[in-house]
């Protein structure tokens, strides 16, 4: 069975050296036909009678065989639901490995894939069509043999059988060999041409040569190569950095360096941007300082009683250091969404997409079905971009739905944050629990029973996954026990099943104003793990003695029963301890948790602990159409404070514990402290309201927000803390092996250690902490990943950006339920400024946190800002920042792709003007 | 792209094998005339030459002399064409005292010493090419070369490294897997009884993941067993072939 190959190969390492390595090549590698009777297999992939569509130039039954190249830049072909009975060479697999990552994740995918017949053959280590490299033979063309190779050894191998192969290939001399081989061959082009059922997929094909047909006489400057590139680098010449397009004008960007903060490079002009696009890491070239430019969105007109040679002095001020992109290192394309820009010509196959991320240019798509696509979000491609055409050329990939329909927006909006979103698998659906669920004796016997007790959830109404609940209980010593009970999810979510990679992969679930994408499956979210009332449940549980003074004397964590006595509301919960008049048991602990919350906060609070404010909303949806009928701010009571104390004593607890059993490898969450530079805003604002704001720690920061209360503007505080809030860096998971215990600091909280525990239906991190606190405490059997600080590493940051999607993507929805709503109205609000800009005001409603730009540009003649004090003097009128201003709202469809809010001042009122050319408005967005 | 793919999904090694699948192991035992007993073992592109002499009086100190049995002497060297790069080994450099060391505890082990007191049994190692699991490779030529010797064992000594590569088991690694930095465990035994002699494990491996390694480990040995076993019946027949003819 084993025949031993031995081959060559040298590699370099500093030195030139000649490396053994055996090769051993088999003769049990099995065709993986059905129709094949020679081969003793079991499993066979490929179908007997393969029904790939009907082919016009080749009719007979037929399998494909791929090259390296059509799977790398024609997978969108082969994802498709009509190609099956494909054979992936292993030589094919590994190219597409070494050569781009995504692909390779979706061909294997692909194969996986049981309905695909997507069969991977790994024909380098088969003994028939195995093939050295011949002297003088590029490894390419060695890869070229080799798939001739096996794709002759199929014919061979399946004659008897009426099974043909096709190969597949894109390149002309390889196609010629392979005749000349007796191996029938097209190019993917002339294949899927030849399907005349799916004529839909011709649009999908990837346009690997740049046809002179767009060619726009443009000629865009040549990319280096990467051994120019690297050489450049390291002289320093070049600069490596990440592209950033700008939003508001195609034809600028700016790149970040990588490994130095703060330094960007400006690039202006097609050429300078060189057909890079958003992301991409590029290596840039600086130019000479004379050719320096700066943003247009900077220039503005003559100010008054100033020279030609003032002005041209403050133009030289303004100006960055300015680059151009010499070749792009990585590119970062990937599928967008957005519309076809409609056509004059009807029958016309060459479109424009314009994607709905303003920072992606259009790109050009080939497509004979622009009258079905008009009106209607699609999803595109790139696959090129030549150097003598405009835009980026690229191929049709599939249509989501009618523009502004609801359903498609919010598709648009999963997408477009990259949020996993389809069903789950039956897979993922197998490692359920058979219902009915019952609690056996042997759980009984792991657990403690804790069903005796009064526990209660406090949630937001409407809540179905309540992963949290509490208790209270007065000991006989003049002490308390006080408990927090969090869903056991990790009980039904073992390591290593499908169900747990599928929940690793979501990271958390994603709340959308009128949708909920779970993390797991329904079942486990809303039933089983669900702390509902007077049902049995498992919990994983945290005990603290306490004197009534809050003051923690034990800790106790175990795996519990719980029966839990009411899921209440926090409103409900509010009027149970109100109510003097209830005194049931239920009552009394409320209230003592009650007390104990205050204490914990004030506490907190004194240690510098912040509390901030964001603008909240919650919109009333229209039961019938699904559409906004009203908005309300969220209202913050007692209870909502209660339970947040104790989840956060919980979170600490539980981090101590587990960085005490684990240096190295817990699950962590940190808030770096900000620069103090990021607080200057508010600084500024406070400062010009006479108030002395200090920001050295979050203690003073906290003091400072305390303080500044203004009483005729009531809502003048809220403002200063959303604005202090977006100063804050970023929360983040971390793996305790990977930081110094310095960092672990939490900023916001101020604490020196802090984890996430309290909610393992919704975020995963909760869940590996549930997994890591078992371990401590016995309950359960540690695993080899759960202590790979490196992996758990790597599993925190995609866990950090999870998070970070689904929190964009629910302010997206908040923006988009804004926009339904305001649909066809125009309203007079009253609103707040929270910022004052050259041009424009940012103004905030609080009725609805919704914030809006409120362009000034048609005023420049009579404006005069200070920059200093941040004062905008129109005329007779001066706005300062949190003034309160009235403005009119309503919706701007002048774009269909980018509809957006428009708010315009109504008071004070603005000296009339006159019309000047209509400015381009754009609503911020964060 | 990330580094090599050790394990793929079809399930094959880097080289093609299986994970339970071993090298091809070629030996071939009497290779030296002066010596009482050697072996040639080419495991992969491992390869050990392995040379023993005695028993014969204590040489050197008399002070290592033991009086209830034998002295087991062991010497391991590479030679400095054995790895990609070369590399002069002084004989006395720290990693061939530590494998001395362990082929002379697994020796001492497997040895029927009581036989010959007061008397020394020389045991040379020498690595003409290293791939990979040069201690077994060692072991197993020093095996065969004791058995040429005439030297009585309890069993045959064999040898076998196991690792755990993206979460499978894999037995007899070579030098790829061995320096991927997953762990590898290395285990000598007595295939009939199944009695460890030696059991050494570098890097960390999950104590869950212990015992799959530990069977593909013992598995490994076996499989040795019975090739190494073949080859001494073969060595013998025709040994005793030749001797066969020769009377006539």
């Amino acid at each position: 069975m084993l025949k031993s190959k031995i081959f060559l190969k040298k590699t370099k390492k500093g030195s030139i050296l000649k490396v053994v390595r055996e090769h051993y090549l088999r003769d049990d590698i099995y065709c993986g036909s059905e129709a094949c009777d020679e081969c003793p297999q079991k499993d066979e992939v490929l179908e007997l009678r393969p029904q790939n569509p009907s082919s016009e130039i080749f009719p007979d039954p037929h399998y494909i065989i791929p090259d390296t190249n059509v799977v790398l830049h024609q997978l969108d072909i082969l994802e498709d639901k009509c190609m099956k009975n494909a054979i992936i060479l292993q030589t094919v697999l590994d190219e597409v490995r070494h050569r781009s990552a995504p692909a390779y994740k979706r061909i294997k995918e692909a194969i996986s894939n049981p309905d695909k017949h997507f069969l991977s053959f790994v024909n380098e280590f088969h003994k028939d069509t195995y093939v050295e490299r011949q002297p003088r033979e590029t490894a390419n063309d060695r890869n070229d043999r080799a798939i001739r190779t096996a794709a002759k050894w199929f014919q061979t191998h399946l004659f008897n059988t009426g099974v043909k192969v096709i190969l597949l290939t894109n390149d002309a001399d390889n196609k010629v060999k392979a005749s000349q081989d007796g191996v029938t061959a097209f190019t993917v082009a002339e294949y899927v041409g030849s399907l005349k059922d799916n004529p839909e997929l011709l649009d999908r094909l990837a346009h690997s040569k740049p046809s002179n047909a767009f060619d726009e006489g443009v000629q865009l400057p040549e990319h280096v190569s990467i051994a120019e590139v690297q050489k450049g680098l390291k002289s320093g010449r070049y600069l490596q950095g990440s592209f950033q397009a700008s939003r508001d004008n195609c034809l600028e960007a700016v790149v970040f360096i990588q490994d130095k903060e703060d330094v960007t490079v400006f690039l202006q002009g097609n050429a300078s941007l060189n057909r890079a696009v958003h992301e991409d890491v590029v290596a840039v070239e600086m130019l000479p300082e004379k050719d320096w430019s700066y943003p247009s969105s900077l220039v503005i007109e003559d100010v008054e009683g100033e020279t030609e040679m003032d002005k041209e002095a403050r133009k030289e001020k303004l100006k960055q250091p300015t680059g151009k992109v010499v070749a792009i290192i990585k590119r970062k394309w990937r599928q967008y969404c957005g519309m076809l820009l409609p056509v004059i010509i009807k029958t016309a196959t060459r479109h424009l997409f314009v994607p709905s991320e303003r920072r992606i240019p259009k790109i050009r798509i080939e497509t004979r079905q622009a009258h079905i696509l008009q009106g209607q979000r699609v999803i595109v491609a790139i696959d090129s971009w030549p150097k003598n055409s405009r835009y980026p050329l690229g191929h049709f990939v599939r249509k989501l739905g009618t523009i502004g329909d609801k359903e498609t927006e919010n598709e648009v909006l999963l997408l477009e944050h990259d949020i996993p979103h389809v069903p789950f698998s039956t897979a993922v659906l197998n490692c359920l629990p058979k219902l009915p669920w019952l609690i056996t004796e042997e759980d009984v016997k792991k657990r403690t029973d804790l069903r005796h007790l009064h526990i209660c959830s406090v949630d937001p109404p409407g809540c179905t996954d309540i992963d949290d609940a509490l208790h209270y209980k007065p000991l006989d010593n003049g002490n308390v026990e006080v408990g927090v009970h969090i869903a056991d999810v990790t009980h039904f979510i073992r390591p290593g099943t499908a169900i747990d990679e599928e929940a690793r992969k979501r990271g958390t679930t994603v709340y959308l104003i009128d949708k909920r994408i779970d993390m797991v499956p329904e079942l486990l979210s809303s039933n089983l793990c669900s702390l509902r009332s007077n049902v049995d449940r498992f919990a994983f549980t945290v005990i603290w003695e306490m004197t009534k003074e809050a003051e923690i004397i034990s800790t106790r964590f175990m795996k519990s029963i719980i029966n839990s006595k009411a899921s209440l509301t926090y409103a409900e919960a509010q009027m149970k301890i109100d109510d003097s008049k209830q005194q049931d048991e239920l009552a009394q602990s409320l209230r003592g948790l009650n007390t104990l919350a205050k204490i914990l906060k004030q506490g907190r609070t004194d240690k510098g602990s912040l509390s901030l404010a964001s603008p909240e909303v919650r919109f009333h949806i229209d039961s019938e159409t699904a559409d906004p009928i009203d908005v309300v701010s969220k209202e913050l009571m007692e209870t909502n404070s209660m339970v947040e104390e104790f989840m956060l004593l919980a979170n600490v607890s539980v981090a101590k514990k587990i960085y005490e059993e684990f240096p190295d490898c817990a699950v962590l969450r940190r808030h770096p402290s900000p620069p103090p530079s990021n607080f200057k805003p508010v600084i500024n604002v406070a400062e010009a309201r006479g108030f002395d704001f200090c920001v050295d720690s979050s203690k003073d920061l906290a003091n400072s927000l305390a303080s500044a209360q203004l009483t005729e503007n009531p809502y003048f505080n809220t403002m200063l803390r959303i604005l202090a809030t977006r100063c804050m860096m970023q929360a983040l998971y971390f793996c305790s092996g990977m930081l110094p215990y310095a960092e672990f600091h939490h900023y916001g909280l101020a604490a020196p250690i802090y984890t996430h525990f309290t909610s393992p239906i919704r975020r995963y991190p909760d869940v590996l902490v549930h997994r890591l606190l078992a371990v401590a405490i016995q309950a359960d059997a540690s695993f080899p990943e759960l202590l790979d600080k490196k992996k758990t590493q790597a599993l925190c940051n995609h866990l950090n950006y999870r998070h970070k999607m689904a929190q964009y993507a629910g302010r997206a929805s908040v923006a988009l339920h804004t926009l339904l709503f305001f649909k066809n109205k125009v309203l007079i609000e009253d609103g707040y400024v929270m910022f004052v800009r050259k041009n424009a005001l940012t103004v905030l409603i609080p009725k609805y946190g919704l914030e809006g730009i409120v362009k000034l540009a048609e005023y420049q003649n009579i404006m005069k800002f200070d920059d200093e004090n941040t004062v905008q003097t129109i005329g007779d009128v001066i706005i300062r920042v949190f003034d309160a201003v009235k403005v009119e709202v309503s919706v701007d469809q002048s774009n269909i792709q980018h509809q957006h809010i428009k708010f315009k001042l109504v008071s004070p009122q603005l000296p009339e003007i006159e019309e000047g050319p209509p400015l381009k408005k754009q609503k911020k967005r964060k | 792209m990330a580094g090599l793919e050790l394990l793929s999904d079809q399930g094959f090694r880097i080289d093609g094998r299986r994970p339970h699948e071993l090298r091809r192991i070629q030996c071939r035992m009497g290779v030296f005339g002066q010596a009482e007993g050697s072996a040639y073992v080419e495991q992969g592109n491992t390869k050990v030459l392995a040379a023993v002499y005695g028993p014969h009086e204590i040489r050197g100190s008399r002070g290592k002399m033991q009086p209830d049995k034998v002295l087991i002497n062991c010497q391991y060297s590479m030679a400095t064409f054995s790895t990609g790069e070369r590399k002069r080994r002084p004989r006395g450099d720290r990693k061939s005292q530590e494998m001395t060391k362990h082929l002379q505890q697994t020796f001492e082990a497997a040895v029927l010493t009581h036989l010959y007191p007061r008397s020394q049994i020389d045991i040379f190692v020498e690595v003409l090419q290293s791939d990979g699991g040069n201690y077994c490779a060692s072991v197993n030529a020093a095996t065969l070369a004791i058995i040429d010797a005439g030297i009585p064992m309890k069993d045959y000594v064999c040898a076998c490294s196991a690792s755990y590569i993206e979460d499978n088991p894999v037995v007899d690694i070579n030098y790829l897997e061995e320096s991927s930095g997953s762990a590898e465990l290395i285990m000598a035994m007595l295939p009939k009884s199944e009695q460890i002699v030696l059991l050494q494990m570098n890097s960390r491996l999950h104590e869950d993941n212990l015992s799959k390694v530990m069977d593909m480990a013992t598995q490994g040995c076996k499989d040795v067993h019975s090739i190494l076993d073949t080859a001494v019946r073969e060595h013998l027949t025709s040994s005793i072939a030749l001797q066969d003819s020769s009377v006539t």
